[in-house]
């Protein structure tokens, strides 16, 4: 659906962007992650022409984005809704006014806005603050505005700009869930940006990391999470403690890591292969979860005693085994 | 001279008074209506902005900043010809009100751009965002989310022209500076320059709480 090939654009100095190829398609939830000046907030302003990129190509549905202008533009902009990390609500309007705006801007008939804004806050639990005015809402209540009104249009897209940076994290929480919630019911292709891991974890499909302005690794939230390939990748997720303990050192035996996704969590794997093999495992490190629908776990063992490489062989029916 | 105030005639006083107000209203009136599109436009072509032109950009600033340099007293006298050949006279309230514009509009211009960047970027972007032309996102958006800065921005510049209209006096526009310098200056008439000033001051004191209540009225944080 979203297709960028090749694409580069500075501001004058260092690449913000350099050579970035993604795919993203319908319906899915597609996490950017990547630290403040990665080029993500770029990358996302050049699917609905924010900005225009010097090199490369980005189309949506097949339509280059750089190519249009004017009607044909504001057009693309009305199938792509865009919320922002300070929301970006007009203060001066009231919460049903600032829900109106794109319908209006389209040149809606008033009779029909009027009719589709309680619809639209209802969508985003805010039925009740229609007549509030931005200033008197929680920041929680800002991002569900700041949602309604990038509904509002109807898009097949909806871009987030670190939609949920400004939030505490329960709120993070819920508004991620209604975020879940569009992409389920709607069938909302979502491209979301974060330098929060967690963000990526609770709702995105599949994840692309980009450091310096270029995608150091890209695939699925649950490959990229558990077994990441890219030392960028690795460090971010150390950032967030989830890089395996510095006790595996320590440890005089063989050491492994164990990962567990979907049903296997439930299955009593080590206990088992223990039996089997004569080994025991002590437990070095490790962290449980869940990845936006399905449990993980990832745990260091420390083997001892029994057939080791028949331990490890069997682990391997049950998950993923690395050194 | 027998007693306070015998050098202070009151109907001069009063048509000193109705010329002054005449050219703050006219001169206020034609300041906003250049100054406004004049400041949208600084704004819109700087950096990073829809249309971002340094060529542009420049030119105006260069524009407004050489305007906004000129001591006021000099702009009257090198205004008078082209005074002349806009109203066809240099003297009275009507020839005061073309230098009086062209040196307070750019002065309102750059308050009117400073008002315009306290935008929040976001906000901005949303508008864009939805679809909206350039059109709507000035006339819906960047207007009326600065609106109580640059109602802050022309009560500061409306008080800057009772000043200039004061100046405006020496060349023959009337008023009340007129008055002060005539009577109060020139023929050490005292009294009728301490008259003038207090006028000047209600009419300053005035001109403020109007325009503190409007920002207030149109606050919304």
């Amino acid at each position: 659906m979203i297709r960028i090939e090749g694409v580069s654009k500075s501001f004058g100095g260092p690449a913000a962007l350099a050579g970035v190829d993604l795919e993203i398609a319908r319906g899915e939830v597609f996490g950017i992650i990547g630290r403040s000046g990665a080029g993500k907030s770029t990358l996302v302003r050049l699917i609905n022409g924010l900005e225009r990129p010097d090199t490369g190509i980005v189309s949506v549905d097949g339509i280059d984005v750089a190519s249009l202008a004017g009607e044909p533009l504001r057009a693309l902009r009305r199938r792509v809704g865009m919320i922002f990390q300070s929301f970006g609500l007009l203060g001066s309007r009231t919460v049903a006014d600032n829900v109106a705006m794109p319908l209006r801007v389209a040149g809606v008939a008033s009779a029909e806005i009027v009719a589709r804004v309680p619809a639209l806050l209802d969508r985003v639990g805010l039925a009740d603050l229609g007549d509030r005015y931005p200033a008197q809402l929680s920041g929680g209540q800002k991002q569900r505005v700041g949602i309604a009104r990038a509904l509002a249009t109807g898009p097949d897209v909806l871009l987030c700009d670190e939609a949920t940076s400004a939030l505490d994290p329960e709120t993070t929480r819920s508004v991620l869930a209604l975020i879940a919630d569009l992409n389920r019911e709607l069938g909302l292709t979502i491209v979301l940006i974060t330098h929060e891991m967690d963000v990526v974890r609770q709702v995105c499909d599949r994840v692309a990391v980009l450091h310096a302005g270029r995608v150091v690794e890209t695939g699925t939230v649950a490959d990229v999470f558990l077994t990441p390939s890219a030392a960028e990748t690795r460090a971010l997720l150390t950032e967030a403690g989830e890089e395996r303990d510095a006790q595996v050192a320590a440890f005089p035996g063989r050491v492994v890591t164990l990962t567990l996704h979907g049903d296997a969590v439930a299955d009593p794997v080590l206990s088992r292969v223990a039996r089997e093999t004569g080994v025991d495992f002590a437990i070095l490190g490790g962290r449980v979860g869940r990845l936006k629908d399905a449990g993980y776990s990832q745990l260091t063992l420390g083997l001892s005693g029994g057939d080791t490489n028949a331990a490890i062989s069997a682990l391997e029916t049950h998950g993923r085994v690395a050194a | 001279m027998n007693g306070w105030f015998s050098n202070v005639d009151w109907s001069e006083i009063t048509q000193a008074c109705v010329d002054t107000l005449a050219m703050l209203a006219g001169s206020l009136a034609l300041t906003l209506l250049l100054g406004l599109p004049l400041g949208v436009v600084l704004f819109l072509t700087g950096p990073g902005q829809i249309w971002a032109s340094r060529t542009a950009n420049g030119a105006l600033a260069v524009l407004v900043n050489l305007l906004r340099s000129m001591p006021f007293i000099i702009l009257l006298i090198l205004m008078i010809p082209v005074t002349v050949a806009l109203v066809g006279t240099s003297l009275g309230v009507l020839g005061a009100i073309p230098p009086l514009v062209v040196g307070a509009a750019p002065f309102f211009a750059r308050l009117v751009e400073t008002a315009l960047r306290e935008v929040d970027r976001n906000t901005i972007e949303a508008v864009q965002a939805m679809g909206a032309t350039t059109r709507d996102l000035v006339l819906r958006a960047l207007l009326p989310e600065a609106l109580p800065g640059i109602i802050a921005g022309a009560t500061v510049t409306a008080v800057a022209l009772v000043s200039f209209t004061a100046m405006a006096g020496v060349v023959g526009a009337g008023g009340l500076g007129d008055l002060a310098i005539r009577f109060g200056y020139q023929r050490f008439q005292t009294d009728v320059m301490l008259v003038t000033v207090a006028l000047l001051l209600v009419l300053v004191q005035l001109v403020q709480a109007g325009g503190d209540r409007l920002v207030r009225h149109f606050s919304r944080r």
